[in-house]
């Protein structure tokens, strides 16, 4: 082999290229998961209530956005926000929108489980001092729920960023559709660019989503530890 | 909206929703193969295959399968190694769900209390005994929620094999939307599609989990 190939990766501003188009992608995770968590947890919060109607819609939209693939969810948003609301969103937003509802709907069951595996004596407690509704989430269930949410929430971020590599199906210009680019522009003289450009957004996924993936599993085991003890 | 449109694209659907359903199918099964032996493998600590499978698991888990069916489709050949779409996919459906189940049967495995462990070496049971009476047993039935749930995942993602051209659901609705236009009617279908395979999956995950939940809580 004269040349593998790799030489496509350092070659032009290759390389810069694809590190734009990853913080294209980070940027995407980040800001719908800032906004998904928030929503979520709101809703979360809501679906703990005892407003039957209220729960029923909740729990709904939450097997939808389970249910329908995120593929599909990208799709979907992306035709009929346009068609049908006359709403003409660029890819990006329409991108950041799907995934940030997405993490709500997830998000939300994350905190009704983790509020409602707070004991019944805790929350009969803070009834019995006399606290208010919203004192009671505040003080008893909120920071008693926190640290039960945690390894689901980071494990939630890592899903999140895994499936940003979607993104390039609704041609945001991600690292991926980047990569596409820089594998067609020099498949003529490097026929072997392909392996390296689709290697390093490999890695890159993985530099990202291991330690994520480390820090929920520690986490993990730190909570289990603490209900064992 | 319109009824023709969807009849007439009923066809086209049906044969996509089989394919999603042999392929899922076939990756499923592979993963549960694979997930079973690593997860077993990682129970024993079995040396030299412990370190591989710990790689294993922790890269396809960490990786999307978009990027992990790309490699498979664009860049194996390059390797001398071509494999059809059909097969790229069952493949990487391997890749990742194995890695999923295999944390899934861990789990359960780590859900056997320690006197039955220990009950099964005091009445001198070898390690293959151990696991063939004491920990397949238990092990299996605490992970059955674990699996349903990765059972439903899989499913979801071969909605991804569309990058690499399956003509399963997803791919069947974007290909006629690309001919004819006709967003709203196609999309409605997908979407019935994909509720028709899951929500009755969705149904039996939530009544094992509450099975599971008996059987250990008592309540």
């Amino acid at each position: 082999m004269a040349h593998s190939g790799i030489d496509v990766l350092t070659m032009g501003s290759n390389f810069w290229r694809l590190l734009g188009g990853l913080w294209i992608t980070i940027r995407i995770a980040l800001v719908a998961s800032i906004i998904g968590i928030l929503l979520g947890s709101l809703l979360g919060i809501l679906r703990t209530l005892p407003n039957r109607p209220l729960r029923v819609v909740l729990r709904l939209y939450l097997e939808f956005f389970r249910i329908v693939p995120t593929v599909v969810l990208l799709f979907l948003f992306y035709y009929i926000l346009p068609k049908q609301f006359n709403l003409n969103l660029p890819a990006n937003q329409v991108a950041t929108l799907v995934f940030a509802l997405w993490v709500a709907a997830e998000m939300s069951d994350i905190v009704r489980g983790a509020l409602q595996s707070v004991s019944t004596h805790q929350r009969e407690a803070g009834q019995a001092i006399g606290l208010n509704y919203w004192q009671l989430q505040r003080y008893v269930l909120i920071p008693q729920a926190w640290p039960l949410c945690l390894p689901a929430t980071v494990n939630l971020l890592t899903r999140v960023v895994k499936t940003t590599s979607l993104l390039m199906l609704i041609s945001v210009m991600d690292v991926i559709n980047i990569g596409q680019q820089i594998i067609e522009a020099n498949n003529k003289t490097d026929p072997n660019g392909v392996f390296w450009i689709y290697g390093i957004i490999f890695l890159f996924y993985f530099l990202i989503n291991y330690p994520l993936s480390r820090w929920a599993k520690h986490l993990t085991q730190h909570q289990l530890e603490a209900t064992h003890l | 909206m319109s009824w023709a449109i969807i009849q007439q694209s009923l066809p086209l659907f049906a044969k996509g929703f089989v394919l999603t359903l042999k392929l899922a199918t076939l990756g499923i099964i592979g993963a549960i193969i694979v997930g079973l032996i690593c997860s077993l493998i990682y129970y024993f600590k079995l040396p030299i295959l412990t370190p591989i499978v710990t790689i294993y698991t922790e890269v396809a888990r960490n990786t999307p399968l978009l990027i992990q069916l790309f490699f498979l489709y664009y860049a194996f050949p390059i390797l001398g190694w071509r494999l059809t779409a059909s097969q790229c996919g069952i493949i990487g459906l391997i890749f990742l769900g194995g890695s999923y189940m295999a944390a899934g049967f861990t789990g359960g495995f780590d859900g056997i209390t320690k006197s039955q462990i220990e009950a099964g070496q005091a009445i001198g049971f070898t390690r293959w005994q151990l696991a063939r009476y004491v920990i397949l047993p238990q092990g299996l039935a605490l992970s059955v929620p674990a699996l349903a749930a990765n059972v439903i995942f899989l499913i979801k993602e071969t909605s991804i094999f569309t990058v690499i051209a399956i003509p399963e659901l997803t791919n069947t609705a974007l290909d006629l939307i690309g001919m004819y236009y006709h967003t709203n009617e196609y999309l409605f279908v997908l979407v019935i599609a994909y509720a028709i395979i899951l929500i009755p999956l969705s149904l039996i995950l939530t009544y094992l989990e509450r099975r599971v939940r008996y059987g250990t809580f008592g309540h």
